[in-house]
């Protein structure tokens, strides 16, 4: 083995272990966060007990967790009961390892370890696990395993309300997986790649300006949405749904087991807010300034915050939303899902491929600012359409109002008539 | 139309669910930063004169656990006249009287099973020495069920406020 490979192995094996340690106390404290997010908008406290501010309430909670009784269901499939937690957990793991989270680190080392031999190391470090060349084609697949972690163990549960959840989850995720990988071809349409650090620096030329989100809007609204769906979250809960279904896929579950669920839920969370800061908000970019890419430790650790800052907005806005917004009807949740984001999402594929044919080809425009202000525009006649026309009633028209609906016309044809 | 149905006027065309949602979150987001109403209870206490949660005072008619009031000498009030016993309607008062060489009567025995009182509060109306009282207090947990049978030694002890809900010179409410 050469002295670079070994190096490589060694950096990546420390980059794996600060980023699993980095995710799983975040993904504890993200619960602290939830629960104090959720106090804060209902006007009360949260957890302030245990530690200074609630701070070791995570802990608390894991402690009591690893000390719960396993229950096992009596008609429960006992493997598929334990493995459904575990194939859950991993996928909501996994896709945190593709995502570049700082500008790459230069590193120049050259040492020799007793038994181990020699290390070197010149050049650029990219600050994310794995960088792979389809880190965003890897991030789809990934992302889309952790169906049959839900799935399964709604089955194997063998309890209506678990089965139930379970079937939701499957359809819900498989429904708006669709919209989603859709919502994001404009994205590799304007950046003609499917490398996640190439996405970034694509993105980074033109500050605030150039961020996927201006040219790309509607794409970056039909991939939020979908986001929502696929991590399970309201208004989008419906596997869950306490006041249906118990505790929908985990209602069976408890103690550690349950506490993966949990665990996995908030780790996609983390995954889809970090895609969504990756593809629209430029990454780990700091706007106004290319200082950012000049390499070092300084900025490393600066984007590495701003990253951080980035998705922990977004992070607060899923929480946000999970307080704003009641539960979507299920066939409400189908029809929004297939009648309304997918057919926007392959419309918006048009439009774009033709703007950027039309800017590019026959325009001529080449700089990234420039394509962005024009796509820009393109996108205000766009949102102006959707929102303004499409929205009046579409995106969550039950079957009761469209009824009313045709009731309405029909009463209205008879007095014409 | 049956009188008093209020008829709402239901929107023709459907709003739009984007400026709802936005609405929305700015309802939420502003609650955020507004006082916060819960009590932080070990530290504030609905019965601490001055604990600055405006609105979250017990009520005035509040019956909490009773309280036995004593005279100068420290004895109790208690004439042991057999009224209470004679009035409650969950028959939680034990009381067997006693008299001493000058012919004053006294409990012997004077129990309160609190796990079976009510809290109506008819023997401190009934009372006419005003010795037994029911208190505005609600803490009275305990490690045993036989710690809820309040003899006289504990209730004569017990140091919490007393229900001013009757007032003896005004017997009739009026």
């Amino acid at each position: 083995m050469t002295p670079e490979m070994k190096a490589f192995i060694l950096l990546s094996v420390v980059k794996m272990v600060v980023v699993f340690t980095i995710i799983m106390i975040g993904v504890a404290l993200l619960t602290l966060m939830e629960r104090k997010v959720s106090a804060w908008m209902q006007n009360r406290h949260g957890p302030n007990r245990v530690g200074w501010a609630g701070l070791l309430q995570p802990a608390a909670d894991g402690v009591k967790n690893i000390l719960k009784e396993e229950t096992y269901p009596a008609e429960a499939n006992r493997g598929l009961f334990l493995v459904a937690p575990a194939l859950s957990f991993i996928p909501a793991l996994l896709t945190s390892s593709v995502i570049p989270f700082a500008a790459p680190l230069p590193l120049d080392f050259d040492f020799t370890l007793p038994l181990l031999g020699r290390f070197t190391w010149h050049g650029p470090m990219p600050m994310v696990v794995a960088d792979v060349p389809v880190g965003f084609l890897f991030v789809l697949a990934i992302s889309s395993l952790g169906v049959y972690g839900i799935a399964l163990a709604g089955w194997a549960s063998n309890s209506k309300y678990a089965l139930l959840g379970g079937l939701r989850a499957a359809a819900q995720m498989i429904s708006y997986e669709v919209a989603m990988g859709m919502s994001l071809i404009p994205v590799l349409l304007m950046s003609g790649n499917v490398s996640l650090a190439e996405i970034v620096s694509r993105q980074q030329t033109g500050g605030p300006v150039t961020w996927y989100v201006v040219p790309l809007f509607l794409s970056f609204f039909i991939f939020l949405v979908s986001g929502f769906a696929e991590t399970n979250r309201l208004p989008f809960d419906l596997p869950e749904a306490e006041s249906e279904l118990i505790a929908g896929y985990h209602t069976e579950y408890s103690a550690m087991k349950f506490s993966f669920f949990f665990i996995a839920e908030y780790a996609n969370v983390v995954t889809v807010c970090a895609m969504v800061t990756t593809l629209f908000f430029g990454g780990w970019d700091i706007p106004f300034t290319d200082w950012d890419r000049s390499g070092g430790l300084l900025p490393t650790l600066a984007t590495w915050l701003v990253f951080f800052l980035k998705v922990m907005f977004w992070v607060f806005f899923v929480m946000w939303i999970r307080w704003t917004l009641p539960r979507f009807r299920y066939d409400q949740l189908m029809a929004l899902g297939w009648k309304v984001l997918m057919p926007l999402a392959l419309a918006y594929i048009m439009v774009v491929a033709v703007a950027l044919y039309l800017i590019e080809r026959v325009a001529g425009l080449t700089a990234p600012l420039a394509v962005s202000l024009a796509m820009l525009g393109i996108n205000l006649v766009v949102a102006v359409l959707v929102f303004g026309l499409l929205d009046g009633g579409l995106f969550i028209r039950g079957s009761a109002q469209q009824q009313r609906l045709l009731q309405r016309r029909a009463e209205r044809a008879e007095t014409v008539g | 139309m049956a009188i008093g149905v209020k008829v709402l006027k239901r929107p023709e065309r459907q709003v739009s669910y984007i400026r709802a949602t936005l609405k929305g979150m700015a309802l939420t987001f502003k609650h955020m930063f507004e006082k916060k109403v819960t009590m932080q209870y070990p530290e504030q206490k609905s019965t601490d004169p001055d604990h600055g949660m405006p609105g979250y005072s017990l009520s005035p008619r509040w019956r909490g656990t009773h309280r036995m009031l004593t005279d100068e000498q420290g004895r109790s009030k208690c004439v042991a006249c057999g009224l209470c016993p004679q009035i409650c309607p969950a028959n939680c008062i034990k009381l067997v009287p006693g008299e001493d060489e000058e012919g004053h009567r006294y409990p012997l025995i004077y129990e309160i099973d609190e796990f079976r009182c009510i809290f109506c509060g008819y023997c401190q109306e009934v009372c006419p020495e005003e010795a037994i009282h029911v208190g505005v207090h609600f803490e009275n947990a305990e490690y045993s069920r036989g710690r809820f049978v309040y003899d006289l030694e504990r209730l004569s002890s017990q140091a919490h406020p007393v229900s001013t809900l009757w007032d003896p010179s005004d017997s009739k409410g009026e």
